[in-house]
Formats: C-alpha cells, sequence, structure tokens
C-alpha cells in the first residue's frame, strides 16, 4: 500500500491487515510509555483545509506516539490563505521531503491529486463529500473489537447521506467486510442511484430494530435553509435515534461531532449501547497503524531476516 | 450566404490544387467516387475521372487512398477573446479549427467582457481579417452583459455582423426576457443558440447526478436541468414562431423533447459534442477534470445512445464541439475547483471516426454529413464537394494513427478530452474558402506537373 486515498481501493485482506496493526499498537496504548520508535526520524507532514479536531488531533498524536517529526499546516493562517494553490502548497511540503503527507480538503479528489505531486505516501483525511477511509477503518475495528466480526451483521447508516463522506466511506468498508448495510434518511438526503453501491435505501426509521448496529451521521443546521428538511424538529421527530427507537442489544455510533437533540438523543449518546468514545480511542490506533503499514509495513517484512527494519512493536497478527 | 460572404477570414491566395485519385464523399451532394478534385480560384473547379485531371499549373496532391470531405463546420467554439487570450484567441483558435479539418466556425460571445455591442463584433471581425486561418463569425449575446435581464441592441448588432446570438455558458432563466428575444428575432434575425440548464435544478452539480456522482459524493446536476429548459424554449419558440437551436444536448430527455418539437413544426436545431457523443460519467471516476469536467457534464450510457439516435434520426443536425480552452491552472485543481470545458477541435473528427465509426455505431457517410450541418442552422451555406462550391475540402487518411497531444497542440491549451489516446484517422489538409488553412508537417505533397 502506497497511498491511503479511499476505502474503495482498499481490498478486504488490507484493511484487514490495518485492524491487525492497529490492536497491536492498542497492546502498546496500554503501557505507561505509549511511545514507538518506530518512525524515528521520519517526517510527517499533516495539511487542513478544513476545520477538523478528532481526526487532525488523533493525527499528529499517532504520528507523535510513533516517534516522527511532525509539521501541521492549517489553511487559517497559512500562505493558503494568501491564494497559494494546493499544487504549490504540497511542493513547498515536499521540499521538507516528508515520508507521508496526511491531508484533509473541501473537495473531493484532492488526496487523490496530491498523490500525484508528491514522492510521500498520501492519506486521505477527508476529501470533500468524497472520502473518509481513516474513520471506516476506525468503525471497523471498533466493531471488529465488540463483535468479532462483521460478517452478516446488518448496519443502519441514518442522517443526511447526501453531504458526507463518512457515510460513503462506511458504507463501502462495511460491505467489504461482510456486513449488509441500510441507508436511512429523508429522500432530500440521500443521493440518487447510491443503492447501485448494493446496499438498502429506506425512507423511514421502519424496520431498524432489525439492525443489530445503528450509525448515525452529523445533521448539519444549514441544512435547513437549503429546504433538505423543512426543520430540525420535523427531521428529529422522524429521525433521530433515542432510547425508545434503540433497543437494548443494537449498539450505537456516531463519528462525532454530535448535535445533542437533533440526529441523537442526550440519553441515547450517554447510553451503555454508545460505543461513540471507544470509536475516539479506536481512532488514535488506527490511525498509528495506518501510518506504520505506510510507512513501515512494506519495509517490515521486505527487511525480515536481515533485522534492518524498524523495532518492531508489540506482537502484530 | 456563401461562408466568405458572411464570415471574415485572412485573405491569401487561391489554391490551386488536383487531389488525384482521392475518394470523395459527399452524401448531402450525393457523390461518393473516386476522383480528381480540382480547386481552382476558390472553386471546386471540377471532379474528373480518376487521373484524368489537367494539371497544368497546379499542385498536385497524389490522394489514392485518402478521402475528401466537404470540410467541417463548427457553431459552438470558444476562442477567448477579448480577456482571456492566455487560453486561446482568434489566430491559435483557428488553426486549431484549421488542423480539424474545419473550414468555418463560430465564436461565442461569453467572453471578459462579452461581446455585447457593435463595437464589439467590429473589432473581432477586424482581428479575424487579420489572423484567422478559417473563416470565422461572431455571436453577439441575448442579453446585455449575459446578465439575462435586458436584451443588447440585436438589430445594430446584426448590422455590424453578429451571426447570430447567444449567452452561452449562462442560460437565460427568465422566460419572459427568453420570450421578448424570440418575438425581436423577427426584427433583427439571425438565429438564437441556447445553453439549456435551469440553475435551480443544477446548484452547485459537478457532475452528471446519478450512480457515479453518488459513489464519488459529487454534487449531480440533473438530466432535468437541461430538459426542463429545452422544454420550455421549445414551447416559446413554436408560440413566438420563432427559430432556437439548441447547443451541447446531453441528455436523453432533451433528445426526446427536441424531436417532438420538430415533429410539432417547431422551427429549432440542435448540436451533440463529440465528447458527450463518445464517453459518459464512468470517466469521472477518475476525478480527473482535466479531461471530463464541462458542462453540460458527461452523463450515462442510455443518454450517450439517445444521441447517436439523434444523429441517425436527424433530431440532431450538427457536431459540435464546444472548444473550451483552460491553462493547466485552472484544471490542475481538485474536481469541484476546476474550470469547466475542455478543447474539441483537434480531435473531433478522428475522436467520432474511431469511437463511432469503425465500430460501425454510425456510418462514415452520416459522421461527415454531421460535422458540417452546423452552417445550415445559421444562414449559411453547407460546405459542398459539387463542382461550382467554394472550395471547403478536408483531406483524410483514414487508416493513420496518431496519439493526440504528442506533438502538440495549434490550440493555445491542452485541455483536450482525447489527450493521451490513440485515434485512427486524421485529417492532412483543409481547404477553407479556397485556400490551404492546413497541411500537416509530416504530409508530403506531390510534386507540381
Amino acid at each position: 500500500m502506497k497511498h491511503l486515498l479511499s476505502i474503495e481501493q482498499l481490498p478486504r485482506e488490507e484493511i484487514e491487515a490495518i485492524l491487525d496493526r492497529a490492536e497491536s499498537f492498542a497492546e502498546v496504548a496500554r503501557r505507561d510509555i505509549k511511545k514507538v520508535p518506530a518512525l524515528k526520524g521520519r517526517t510527517i507532514a499533516s495539511l487542513f483545509y478544513e476545520s477538523s479536531t478528532r481526526t487532525s488531533s488523533s493525527f499528529d498524536l499517532a504520528a507523535k506516539r510513533l516517534s516522527a517529526d511532525l509539521v501541521s499546516v492549517k489553511a487559517a493562517g497559512s500562505s493558503v490563505e494568501k491564494g497559494e494553490s494546493l499544487k504549490d502548497t504540497v511542493a513547498t511540503l515536499s521540499a521538507y521531503d516528508p515520508a507521508a503527507i496526511v491531508i484533509r480538503h473541501p473537495y473531493a479528489g484532492a488526496a487523490q491529486m496530491v498523490a500525484g505531486w508528491t514522492e510521500a505516501a498520501v492519506v486521505n483525511a477527508g476529501d470533500g463529500k468524497h472520502e473518509h477511509p481513516s474513520q471506516a477503518l476506525l468503525d471497523v475495528y471498533t466493531l471488529r473489537r465488540r463483535l468479532g466480526s462483521l460478517d452478516g451483521v446488518r448496519i443502519w447508516i441514518v442522517g443526511d447521506v447526501l453531504h458526507s463522506r463518512v457515510a460513503r466511506s462506511n458504507l463501502i468498508a462495511f460491505q467489504r467486510m461482510g456486513a449488509e448495510v441500510t441507508l436511512c434518511g429523508p429522500p432530500t438526503l440521500i443521493p440518487r442511484g447510491i443503492e447501485e453501491l448494493g446496499c438498502e435505501v429506506s425512507y423511514t426509521l421502519d424496520g431498524v430494530e432489525e439492525a443489530e448496529v445503528v450509525y448515525a451521521l452529523r445533521m448539519q443546521k444549514e441544512r435547513m435553509s437549503e429546504s433538505f428538511v423543512p426543520s430540525l424538529r420535523e427531521y428529529a421527530a422522524g429521525f433521530q435515534i433515542d432510547t425508545r427507537r434503540l433497543s437494548p442489544h443494537q449498539l450505537l455510533m456516531h463519528p462525532g461531532p454530535v448535535n445533542r437533540g437533533v440526529e441523537l438523543s442526550g440519553e441515547a449518546i450517554d447510553s451503555p449501547q454508545s460505543l461513540i468514545t471507544e470509536q475516539v480511542a479506536a481512532g488514535l490506533v488506527v490511525r498509528m497503524a495506518i501510518l506504520y503499514e505506510l510507512l513501515a509495513g512494506g519495509e517490515a517484512s521486505a527487511n525480515q531476516g536481515e533485522g534492518a527494519g524498524p523495532t518492531p512493536i508489540g506482537t502484530p497478527a | 450566404m456563401s461562408l466568405t460572404d458572411a464570415l471574415d477570414v485572412r485573405s491569401g491566395e487561391d489554391a490551386h490544387l488536383v487531389l488525384q485519385r482521392a475518394t470523395v464523399l459527399d452524401p448531402v451532394a450525393g457523390i461518393d467516387a473516386a476522383h480528381d478534385l480540382v480547386i481552382r480560384d476558390g472553386k471546386i473547379a471540377e471532379l474528373a475521372s480518376p487521373g484524368e485531371a489537367e494539371t497544368d499549373g497546379a499542385e498536385v496532391v497524389e490522394a489514392e487512398g485518402l478521402h475528401a470531405f466537404p470540410a467541417f463546420f463548427d457553431p459552438h467554439v470558444h476562442l477567448r477573446t477579448p480577456g482571456h487570450e492566455h487560453k486561446e484567441d482568434v489566430e491559435t483558435g483557428t488553426r486549431a479549427a484549421a488542423a480539424g479539418g474545419y473550414c468555418g466556425i463560430l465564436a461565442m460571445a461569453n467572453t471578459q467582457p462579452p461581446v455585447s455591442t457593435a463595437a464589439d463584433i467590429t473589432a473581432l471581425r477586424e482581428q479575424a481579417h487579420a489572423g484567422a486561418s478559417v473563416p470565422v463569425g461572431f455571436l453577439a449575446t441575448v442579453t446585455k452583459g449575459m446578465k439575462g435581464e435586458e436584451l443588447t441592441e440585436m438589430v445594430e448588432l446584426r448590422e455590424a455582423g453578429a451571426i447570430g446570438f447567444s449567452d452561452d455558458g449562462l442560460p437565460i432563466t427568465d422566460a419572459g426576457v427568453m420570450r421578448r428575444a424570440l418575438q425581436y428575432q423577427h426584427l433583427c434575425g439571425g438565429n438564437i443558440a441556447l445553453h439549456e440548464e435551469d440553475p435551480a435544478l443544477s446548484g452547485d452539480g459537478a457532475m452528471h447526478e446519478g450512480a457515479v456522482s453518488a459513489a464519488l459524493g459529487l454534487a449531480g446536476v440533473p438530466s432535468v436541468s437541461e430538459s426542463t429548459m429545452v422544454a420550455r424554449d421549445c414551447a416559446l419558440a413554436g408560440y413566438e414562431r420563432a427559430r432556437i437551436h439548441v447547443q451541447h444536448l446531453s441528455a436523453a430527455e432533451s433528445v426526446e423533447v427536441v424531436r417532438a418539437a420538430k415533429a410539432a413544426g417547431v422551427q429549432i436545431s440542435a448540436e451533440a459534442s463529440p465528447h458527450h457523443l463518445c464517453l459518459t460519467d464512468e470517466e469521472v471516476r477518475s476525478l480527473d477534470p482535466q479531461r471530463f469536467k464541462m458542462n453540460p457534464p458527461l452523463r450515462e450510457e442510455r443518454d450517450r445512445q439517445a444521441l447517436i439516435e439523434g444523429l441517425r434520426d436527424g433530431t440532431i443536425e450538427c457536431i459540435a464541439t464546444d472548444h473550451a480552452p483552460h491553462q493547466p491552472e485552472e484544471k490542475d485543481v481538485p474536481f469541484e475547483q476546476a474550470a469547466m470545458g475542455v478543447t474539441g477541435l483537434e480531435t473531433a473528427f478522428a475522436a467520432l471516426h474511431t469511437e463511432l465509426v469503425r465500430p460501425g455505431v454510425i456510418d462514415l457517410a452520416l459522421l461527415v454529413e454531421r460535422m458540417s450541418g452546423g452552417a445550415e442552422p445559421f444562414d449559411l451555406e453547407r460546405p459542398s464537394l459539387a463542382p461550382g462550391s467554394e472550395a471547403n475540402v478536408v483531406l483524410c487518411d483514414l487508416g493513420a494513427e496518431w496519439t493526440v497531444g504528442e506533438d502538440g497542440y495549434e490550440s493555445r491549451s491542452a485541455n483536450s478530452w482525447c489527450a493521451g489516446k490513440t485515434l485512427t484517422g486524421r485529417v492532412l489538409m483543409t481547404v477553407a474558402a479556397g485556400q490551404v488553412a492546413f497541411r500537416l508537417r509530416s504530409f508530403s505533397l506531390g510534386v507540381a506537373a
């Protein structure tokens, strides 16, 4: 694996390799000293053109836990604000010879373009409404830990599918791992033609009780003014996941940040079925695993027997 | 009107050529045989039996195995001048046209500023006189500054030489303004070419709305964004007994609407572009805006098939490239941010020959007919090989393979949707308005007798 640009391009074996690697980092995370020397001396640049808390902080921390040197650039306050093109910004960063560039960008395909302009491994940390592969990987990781396997598991993804890169990446990742996915939301927020990806589509929550996992999406407030829904009130009445709609055998997930009282009720968020904080914890180890697999994974196996690769950490499966 | 009477071109020497033993094909004139095609004094002088034409004083081209067609006419080109000469201008754009086998083109008015006054038209015509390789005509905008609010001085624009009118690049969203333009056409004449799109339905769309846009997370432009506007304007044109030309049809629904309007007697003509005839939205999975981002967007296979059917049954009378040059900095950005449009003049015939004729989807004769079908909707004479016609001839080698972009482009811009493709069929020489407008460098000519 040279880059992580999308889940679409990632076969099941590679998804599993990353998850297995993440398991080994989870073991490290339980130690007192949480840092390993795996990427010592390597530089990782992170380039965020959109605001982000979880994704950017967990990629940054993942890089540090792996002992890499980190350069973080946020669009606000940088030369990007002065009108520098993406291509030129990448050329500038490439002058530091980074081993990897982690990029979040408001437009689809940005990470893929960057991969064409740099020698570095490129990690897509979200490109427009297209994909968010590290989110999908951490979600699959979280579910695999809880359920053992996703084969045959029924998952409902509920909410604003139209504007969600998480929905797209997760749909593909869940399916690839054997799950059956239903996308649910008002018809205005379900993209026309999405069923051709092999999922079910439902315009109501009727039948959600059959799901083992309910994955709620963030509902952005501005969707009302664009006539996607008449009001958040009516949206919540039809699609909010609350403890009445969620039965005790079901697991609840959300990519964060949550609009309490809109897509999820406060009770549901704090219920024992909620995996939301586990997802955040998983974000760190999965992102460590992504960086490791990209920058050291191939080397470690290529150099087996010579002892020249980076010190193996934990006990990779 | 003949192309030379109506359009503007750099003056030059009339060619005296004999294309010896060429396979001459002009389906409209009913010509399909081997001939010596003689060009003299700006006219098709003679179609002689192979090897029998008088060659005294003529440049003789050994054309056995090569095809001579009426040169092509493109009613939809963006020459980008004034304002965006870093992308294209009259000189480079008409050179690209000549290299593609065209003997005439119409330039769109969505420049910076838009071509909205008689003075604009006059200035452009002077440029064409000074440096156009092939005859070029200029359209003026329908509304001032393309704002869609007030009509331009259409009578004066016509007197200054505007061939017709178009706000291409933007639709005329206000039906009332559209109706007034159609009424006024009875006074000023000139066809009105329409970019049909309802911006309320297109929204932020960057590609066709369908399974591919759903998978990519790109906002979609639904096919009904086009077809509902086509339907509106067919209704208005019918009501006002006015004449319209619908540009770059892309959706199956639009083809249906045009077909029905024609059957009902509406004066309407329509064009389709080579990229819409050859490609579908599947290409956008590459997220490559250089080759695959344009407006209207590439649509689905059913739409492509509907366009081909429209070409066959005459619902679509002409092929128009919508040649839209852009520089790398406008294309080397993520798909949603990239400028819309691709170049097409230099590749149109070869691409359609490769993608549609060779696999047997359409006949060569149909392609040749549709490639020059864009003149008549604008009251211009269709290029013809009948003796006595103005000499507008393209000579092609249908077996020649070439890789697009390998030797650069005549256009100032390189955003060809065919970039890197290997095409079969190449323009060797173009005669436009009696002058040799283009010859392929590697194509060696016979010796003068």
